[in-house]
């Protein structure tokens, strides 16, 4: 119940800054609507190897990871303004519970990314993405899931390296492989075998399938569950490094 | 309020391939009473701002023990925040956030209730003269302005022992003073207990019952200002001569009485058409030192004699001055530091 309160305290803060930034609503608005009408039509040509009738139903599902996971990656780089500024250190010299510290800036984290989701799902609706609308529910849930995964690790990373100049080049590494490996912008099947062996260990390309097949609403079929393990499990994990970055004395 | 016991901290650093171990505090032991002002002096790079962090839970002791508020900052670390208010060397209210906003969720996280953090903020702006300011962001603040949101905040739960890290660092002159009279504030209006650290001598003098003073690591003194000055023995004799020639004659006169140099450096000191020294009690010697010099003919340029000042005690009992350590200790600056002001650091004080 405290641990609820300080959260909803941390988060009510952080979204009223953010509200507060105009630049932030636009771009957190405008960056699904772009990729849909930019990207969406180079897939069209594409669509008989896809295997779907409409480009978006393929497209859709894999931008909301890409969402979930690229938006969340550069969620820590506020935090490291607010570590510079005094701020995380008044925040731990008070009782509030370290968890609830992180907990609140992941809550506004995700909840940018549920509009966003809204936003893609709406307009490809509009643009003839079908699907099952308890797959959609679904496949959004797994995507927060995900998101909160790579936030909470965004702010992990920025508590412990400090500098926007040293975590930069980190997210950079670490994302380009995920953006490649992960069938995101485009079905890994398409590719030579030996590409497919290696996305195979790339976690969120098992992310990326679940959110796809969930959205079919086939939920018997096998990458449902290696997704939704492999969310889990990095959501579990990243949250548990994030609470220890805030609990470590020396942050 | 206080008690430390052993305080030590160690920070492992990395330098290229090469790992070096600092020991940014190094056995500290404190007490502090309910009720006193303690200004904490030392130059950038002492370990003031790593021992408060200590003993206000934000950093585990690598040794040693200390109850704050009657709790172990260890084992009892939740009580003790409770019971603090801290403003640290950076300050807690984020740039671009309304001053408010801040203050009443910091307040919140203490478990207020809204409303009444909301009151309780109110009041504590009127009485830091930050009337008006409820919706201004700190960007759009002066340094002293900003200083007061920061104190605002760190009382807004109405703490009984505040700690407060540099709080005038990089304020002008009349900013400090205004700000001096805030924290006196503190315990004549609150009745708390304040513990500050400060690199300038004039602030601890101003401003604390007891000073202490720490250097490398390590506690130095601990007395009242008073009492740190009443045991350097000697006033600053400074004698500016009119002819070059007569330098080593007047360094020989004064040096017959005077007190020995410190630290192994000489008892008297030339500089120029300058001769200085240390002389007991020199109210009552200068005359006779006059009268001496007259006779041989020597004639002076003017005369100075200054009482003894908190430099003088760090210099005393550290061998370099405050102003030297200052210098060769600047990379000590934490994050974010505000460069430290030209002119009020370290002012001599004559008395
Ligand atoms: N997080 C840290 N990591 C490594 N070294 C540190 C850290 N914090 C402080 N230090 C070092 O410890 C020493 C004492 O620093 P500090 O307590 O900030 O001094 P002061 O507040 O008296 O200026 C300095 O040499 C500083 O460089
Ligand atoms: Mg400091």
């Amino acid at each position: 119940m405290q641990f609820l309160r300080e959260s909803f305290i941390v988060f009510r803060r952080q979204l009223r800054m953010n509200l507060r930034n105009p630049a932030w609503v636009i771009i957190g608005m405008l960056q699904p609507v772009m990729y849909l009408f930019l990207f969406g039509p180079l897939l069209k040509p594409l669509i008989g190897q896809l295997g779907v009738e409409n480009e978006y139903t393929f497209f859709v599902p894999g931008m909301l990871v890409q969402l979930g996971i690229f938006g969340a990656f550069f969620a820590g780089f506020s935090l490291i303004g607010e570590w510079r500024e005094g701020v995380i250190e008044a925040e731990r010299v008070t009782p509030a519970s370290r968890t609830a510290l992180l907990v609140g800036r992941l809550v506004r984290d995700l909840l940018q990314l549920l509009v966003q989701a809204g936003i893609l799902v709406g307009l490809g609706y509009l643009l003839g993405m079908t699907g099952s609308a308890r797959g959609i529910v679904f496949g959004v849930l797994l995507t927060l899931l995900v998101g909160g995964a790579c936030a909470a690790a965004s702010n992990a990373l920025a508590l412990t390296t400090k500098s926007e100049d040293v975590m930069a080049p980190v997210i950079n590494m670490v994302m380009m492989p995920v953006l490649l490996l992960s069938g995101i912008l485009l079905p890994m099947t398409l590719g030579p075998q030996w590409l497919q062996s290696v996305s195979d260990w790339m976690p969120f390309k098992w992310v990326t399938d679940g959110v796809r097949t969930s959205f079919s609403g086939d939920f018997a079929r096998d990458p449902m569950l290696y997704g939704t393990a492999w969310a889990a499990v990095l959501f579990v994990l990243s949250l548990w490094w994030g609470t220890a970055t805030f609990r470590r004395e020396n942050a | 309020m206080i008690q430390a016991r052993g305080l030590v901290q160690t920070f492992r650093s990395r330098e290229g391939r090469k790992k070096t171990e600092v020991r940014a505090v190094d056995g500290v032991d404190l007490d502090v009473a309910e009720g006193e002002v303690v200004g904490f002096l030392g130059p950038n790079g002492a370990g003031k701002t790593t021992t408060l962090r200590m003993l206000t839970t934000l950093l585990r002791p690598t040794e040693g023990t200390a109850t704050v508020a009657g709790f172990d900052v260890v084992t009892q670390s939740e009580q003790v925040r409770r019971s603090i208010g801290y403003v640290s060397q950076t300050g807690g209210a984020f740039s671009s956030a309304r001053a408010g906003d801040e203050v009443v969720d910091h307040g919140m996280l203490y478990g207020m209730r809204g409303a009444d953090a909301t009151r309780r903020g109110k009041e504590l702006f009127e009485q830091l003269d930050l009337d008006g300011l409820w919706t201004r962001m700190p960007k759009n603040m002066s340094g002293g302005q900003r200083r007061r949101l920061d104190i605002a905040m760190g009382l807004i739960h109405d703490p009984t022992l505040v700690f407060l890290d540099e709080p005038t660092t990089g304020l002008d002159p009349q900013a400090r003073a205004n700000l001096w009279e805030h924290i006196a504030d503190l315990r004549r209006r609150r009745g708390a207990t304040v513990f500050l650290t400060t690199h300038y001598l004039d602030e601890a003098d101003h401003l604390s019952d007891r000073i202490v003073i720490i250097d490398h690591g390590r506690i130095v003194a601990s007395d009242s200002a008073e009492n740190l000055k009443a045991n350097i023995s000697g006033d600053l004799v400074d004698l500016e001569l009119a002819s070059a020639g007569d330098v080593t004659s007047a360094a020989r006169r004064l040096g017959s009485m005077a007190e020995p140099g410190r630290g192994g450096a000489e008892a008297v000191e030339v500089d120029g058409f300058h001769v200085r020294a240390r002389v007991a009690q020199a109210g009552r010697a200068v005359p006779g030192l006059l009268a001496d010099l007259s006779r041989a003919d020597i004639t002076l340029e003017s005369i100075e004699v200054h009482r003894p000042t908190l430099d003088d005690v760090f210099l005393t009992l550290t061998g370099r001055s405050l102003r030297d350590a200052q210098e060769t200790t600047t990379d000590g600056a934490g994050p974010g530091e505000p460069a430290p002001p030209a002119t009020p650091a370290l002012v001599r004080q004559e008395q």
